[in-house]
């Protein structure tokens, strides 16, 4: 039994991790701009979607015609030679393998850039706009990214395959002095679980150590004052928002091996990152990572059979179960401020 | 009737006379065909009742599918268990989902702003789950709530009265297919939009823009808002479930993805994209979208070809190609950027817009400016 | 103008008349039925007839939707006689033209189903009241096709499923007028489970994730019970909820369970993830019980396999029909797919395009399009040359019985669509079954007067 429950507990971890990752982004874009983004899952997509950019450019194949063969189905057949190995050798076949690591590289500035478009462009206008607009904007915009998204990489999954040195499991268990092999978890989990929490790491010390952060924490405090004492709090909020853009662009990208992404996997996060963000209060940074965790570890836990055979069905809504009782108790989520979001 | 304003009443007559004409006037768009007409209907029914909540209160509902979604499988059991007749099945249906708001209007609106709004999303999304999943004996899960030959109907055994073939509902013996289950519809809808009005109108409604204005005054001013924003909550709910009880007459089947947070989010759409707040704004935001939704998907490539047949050839094949990227299976891409047009440059909706451009050709001095003020969805 | 004529024929006029006569559910309707026996919804008048498509374009199946539409697009153009006649001339018995059928050229309508049931419902009304649709196919899951044949039932129009796995579709909710193809659940089960046996033995413990809905409790009872028939012992089956996309604490509780089997009872993007996080949870590296550990996906597809990755290598699962079968039937219709598309087609693709051809078939050999005569044609129907060898569309709950494929997924791919490997046909003898196991009731072949 402890075995599964330290499992379970890890898996808690491990999503928490990827839900905080979310969520924090979108609180970010929250407490500063004061914008409800829909389109932050969109966001998270397009970022797994660079991942599958980088890695259709590294496996490009030269493709050559060969009229004398028939494939099966009767056209010419195509004889393939991969493109970056044929020139980079030994050092291309380790670019194509750590692929999905190596986006990264792309992602941040594509999000960034992305972000600050997003904003300049757009989110700009509906600052003073009631939220509801703001919800449908960004929700249109999420439609429209998602549906380009959709033609040009078609409909189906396209599965991201994580480097070789980082698939199979590591034998925790045995690390803790217990029995070998009871107690595995998958590298690349792990792996994500880290990368985690030094991106929320870094953007809390970004936001506490640095003279920067702290005029973006005063202008979340007190948007005016900032603003009188000549600070262009404006351009420092809009590169926060591709700050954002670029920690869910992150996250989608190293999701990818977890979840083959398509076009529509924005969609299936927005309402619970949502969730998490609301569990934490509307534009608390703490409360997200912690209404992350916490959702993630109960989430793991709901799913056990001994707990689903006393509550059935209690893992198909667990996430909600806990949001509604939150909030009913904690009127502002966990971490909230009076007056955010209750007009 | 007697006490309605000229302008309400001409308001109320204009709208009834342009629904129960759609059948011609639809004729050209390729839409005057009974399944869509009822369509039309049945969620003009539930944007104006969700209207009634958010365009007066501003309190954003993101759970009002499970009010669809109950008031559908309460019609449908009424069909199994009472009778095949849709009058006990709609009265019903809107009990059921009376109550049901009732109990999530009681707990949800303990919050407000955005928390009101998770706290609705979090009810409709676990009822969608359940009824998916856990609740398959109530449900019949994935495959939908259907009716079979075999169902008890007690009331309609208790009339001796059989029914040979696939079971369908009937109002005193007629049966609901085709036009006349779209003028059954017209008929709630006008009903429906009538009682949305003489609501706008009354005094409690007036109570309810004072909540959706400043809450906090009222309660300074004595008021206890919350019978009020309950009261509201609940009348959108049957709203909600009536619309849901006609889509099940119509066709009966109760499927548990019209409870999702999807279907939710549409009847938002809707009514912002018509315009939030006023009375004819959320109808038409649905049939818009209802439109889209089945005209725009439905047109493929031969369509288009024979649309753009008049252009010289080069030219004709690449028109096809780039209008194919926004119809049919791209239908949901113009989807969004209407939306994103439209909330940008017409933030209170189509209803904003028809209002500009009537100021347009009518400069009279009384209105000056903004002094008719535009409808604030509220946050 | 013709929807306004329609809406005021001569069956509406009567029925208003009648409206309130009586007060209970009886309609006279039942004593003038035969007075327009020939009288049938959408009777084509014209020189064309239309098929109703109601695909999936958009939403989670969108891509076994696209599949669908070409190869329908294939089977009216190969059924009025252009492109290269496909499988028109293996059809056995046939009589089919080639010049549309009982002379009249062949049209379709297409409707994005989104692969919701309700969707595909308004979807498959418009194309019957609004385009004419005389028959209305497609759909790529079971809840579509059981609440669009429901519907059908009531308009009295034909509807040949495409893919659509679920027992219930010809078991507790089949219908006279629905009509399926594809293989079920209990087939898959019955096919795969002597393979599992010779494969992994006789004495496995098996664990099942099952996606929590309808179809996924039926693909789980039938391979349960075929394995257990074999010996295996099952240790436990949990339901995961459909849409899940993490799975790692449903695969954590499967590693010390003692199990030596996973089976995964999901389908599409379930399926997608599913599959790839079982394998990156070690469960295949592992041993257990001293065997290695296994996983078994009953149901799979070519989309499926592609979007799972690698993870697929290596792994038993159960196919309606593949590209790479080698008799006459199969190698054209590939020949001529790949000629118009430049890729294989996928099961979806095959029973769609094979659907159309039935149907036109069984109304030339009825010689009229009135539904219930083309039912008879349909019932007890014994063909070949599909690409399934010799298939029987069964009259008592009309599925149709024929081989079912074993696949693997290949361990080395030549191409991006060679991802299974078909390692066995089982014989449709071992297959069939007795029809009132999943009871239900057909209902009449009489058309319903509910189409307007």
């Amino acid at each position: 039994m402890f075995d599964v429950i330290f499992l379970q507990f890890l898996n808690g971890l491990d999503k928490g991790a990827a839900y905080a990752l979310i969520a924090l982004g979108l609180t970010l874009v929250f407490g500063t701009l004061g914008v409800v983004n829909f389109a932050h899952g969109a966001l998270f997509m397009l970022g797994a979607f660079c991942a599958v950019v980088v890695r259709k450019v590294l496996t490009m194949e030269t493709i050559t015609v060969d009229p004398n063969q028939l494939s099966p189905w009767g056209t010419p057949l195509e004889v393939r030679t991969p493109l970056v190995q044929a020139w980079l050798g030994d050092f291309g076949a380790v670019l194509v393998n750590y692929s999905v690591p190596f986006s990264i590289l792309l992602t941040i500035p594509v999000m960034l850039v992305v972000g600050i478009a997003l904003e300049r462009g757009i989110i700009k206008h509906f600052y003073r706009r009631p939220h509801a607009e703001q919800i449908l904007v960004t929700f249109g915009l999420a439609i429209v990214a998602q549906e380009i998204i959709k033609s040009i990489f078609g409909p189906n999954s396209i599965p991201q395959p994580m480097p070789t040195d980082l698939r199979g499991t590591a034998d925790i268990g045995a690390w803790l002095g217990m029995q070998a092999g009871v107690i595995t978890y998958p590298i690349w989990r792990l792996v994500y679980f880290l990368f985690a929490a030094v991106v929320i790491g870094a953007v809390f010390a970004f936001l506490q150590f640095t003279t920067f952060g702290m005029v973006v924490r005063a202008g979340m405090a007190d948007r005016e004052t900032v603003g009188l004492l000549g600070i262009n709090i404006d351009r420092r909020f809009t590169i926060m928002f591709g700050l954002a853009a670029v920690v869910a662009g992150m996250a989608g990208v190293m999701y990818t091996p977890i979840l083959p992404p398509n076009y529509h996997i924005g969609m299936d996060f927005l309402v619970l990152s949502f969730v998490v963000v609301v569990v934490g209060g509307m534009g608390s940074l703490p409360g997200a990572v912690a209404a992350g965790f916490l959702l993630g570890i109960l989430q793991s836990f709901a799913s056990m059979t001994q707990v689903k055979a006393l509550v059935p069905g209690i893992d198909q809504i667990i996430i909600y179960l806990v949001a509604v009782v939150i909030l009913l108790v904690r009127p502002r989520g966990l971490f909230g401020r009076r007056g955010v979001m209750e007009a | 009737m007697a006490a309605m304003p000229r302008n309400d009443l001409l308001l109320f007559a204009g709208f009834t006379l342009a629904v129960l004409t759609m059948p011609i006037w639809l004729a050209p768009f390729g839409a005057a065909y009974p399944d869509l007409l009822q369509r039309f209907m049945i969620f003009g029914i539930f944007a104006v009742g969700f209207n009634i909540l958010f365009g007066l209160t501003g309190y954003l509902s993101f759970g009002h599918a499970a009010f669809f979604g109950v008031g559908s499988y309460a019609a449908v059991w009424s069909f199994k268990l009472l009778s095949l007749d849709v009058i006990p099945a709609m009265i019903f249906a809107i009990i059921v989902s009376g109550l049901f708001a009732l109990v999530i209007g009681y707990i949800s609106l303990r919050r407000s702003g955005i928390y009101f709004s998770i706290l609705t999303l979090a009810f409709a999304q676990m009822s969608y789950n359940m009824a998916y999943s856990v609740l398959t004996p109530i449900t019949n899960g994935e495959t939908g709530l259907q009716l079979t030959q075999s169902d008890p109907r007690h009331l309609d055994s208790a009339l001796a009265a059989t029914v040979v073939g696939q079971p369908i509902p009937t109002l005193l013996g007629q049966s609901l297919g085709g036009f006349s289950g779209f003028y059954f519809c017209a008929g709630f809808l006008i009903i429906a939009f009538f009682l949305a009005q003489r609501i706008t109108g009354s005094p409690f409604g007036m109570m309810l823009k004072g909540i959706k204005t400043n809450q906090t005054r009222m309660h300074y001013t004595g008021f206890n808002t919350k019978p009020y924003t309950l009261a509201a909550f609940v009348i959108s709910g049957m709203y909600a479930g009536l619309a849901g009880a006609l889509l099940a007459v119509t066709d009966p089947l109760a499927g548990a993805e019209r409870m999702q947070w999807t279907a939710s989010g549409e009847v938002v759409l809707m009514t912002i994209l018509g315009g939030a707040g006023t009375l004819v704004g959320p109808v038409i935001g649905a049939w818009l979208i209802k439109y889209f939704e089945n005209i725009f998907s439905a047109i493929n490539d031969g369509i288009l070809r024979r649309f753009f047949d008049f252009l010289p050839d080069g030219v004709d094949s690449a028109m096809v190609t780039v209008a194919s990227k926004f119809v049919g299976e791209g239908w949901f891409l113009t989807l969004g950027l209407v939306f994103v047009i439209i909330v940008i440059f017409l933030p209170g909706g189509i209803m904003e817009g028809v209002r500009r451009i009537a100021h347009l050709f009518n400069r009279a001095p009384k209105a000056p400016g903004k002094a008719n003020p535009q409808p604030q969805p509220a946050e | 103008m013709t929807i306004l004529k329609r809406g005021f024929s001569r069956r509406r006029v009567l029925q208003t008349g009648m409206a309130g006569i009586l007060a209970t559910g009886i309609t006279p309707m039942i004593f003038s039925r035969g007075a327009w026996a020939q009288e049938f919804c959408n009777n084509p008048t014209g020189d064309t007839v239309t098929f109703g498509l109601n695909l999936p374009l958009t939403g989670a199946y969108a891509e076994e939707g696209a599949d669908e539409q070409k190869a329908y697009e294939l089977a009216v153009q190969h059924l009025n006689g252009e492109g290269d006649g496909g499988l028109l001339t293996l059809l056995q018995p046939s009589a089919l033209k080639g010049n549309g059928i009982l002379g009249k050229k062949v049209a379709f309508v297409t409707s994005d189903s989104q692969t919701k049931a309700d969707v595909a419902r308004a979807g498959a009304t418009r194309m019957i009241e609004r385009d004419g649709a005389i028959m209305v196919t497609g759909g790529s899951s079971s809840a579509e096709a059981i609440a669009v044949q429901g519907l059908c039932q009531e308009m009295g129009v034909i509807f040949m499923a495409g893919l659509t796995h679920s027992n219930d579709t010809t078991g507790k909710d089949k219908r006279r007028y629905g009509f399926r193809h594809f293989f079920n659940a209990y087939q898959s089960g019955v096919g795969l489970a002597p393979l599992l046996g010779q494969e992994y033995g006789t004495d496995r413990r098996a664990y099942h994730l099952t996606a929590d809905y309808t179809w996924g409790w039926t693909q789980e009872e039938s391979i349960k019970n075929a394995t257990e028939a074999l010996g295996w012992e099952t240790v436990q089956t949990v339901r995961t909820p459909l849409g899940t996309t993490d799975y790692s604490q449903y695969l954590t509780p499967i590693l010390n369970s003692g199990a030596d089997v996973l089976i995964l009872n999901h389908y599409g993007l379930d399926m997608v993830n599913s599959l790839p996080q079982a394998v990156q949870f070690g469960l295949r590296d592992r041993q257990a019980n001293g065997k290695d550990f296994q996983v078994v996906t009953p149901l799979i597809s070519e989309l499926m396999a592609k979007g799972a990755g690698e993870a697929v290598k290596g792994v038993f699962g159960t196919s309606n029909w593949h590209w790479n079968l080698q008799d006459p039937g199969t190698i054209a219709f590939t020949k001529s797919f790949g000629a118009a598309y430049g890729s294989p087609p996928s099961q979806a693709a095959h029973t769609a395009y094979v659907q159309a051809l039935l149907y036109a078939d069984a109304v030339e050999r009825a010689g009229t399009f009135y539904p219930p005569e083309v039912i008879k044609a349909l019932e007890g129907f014994e063909f070949d040359g599909m690409g399934n060898g010799p298939t029987l569309y069964r009259a008592e709950d009309h599925q149709c019985i024929k081989n079912v494929l074993v696949v693997r997924g290949n361990e080395s791919p030549t191409s991006e669509f060679d991802v299974l490997n078909i390692v066995q046909e089982t014989p449709r003898e071992a297959v069939a079954y007795d029809p009132a196991i999943f009871g239900g009731d057909l209902g009449p072949a009489e058309p319903a007067p509910i189409c307007a």
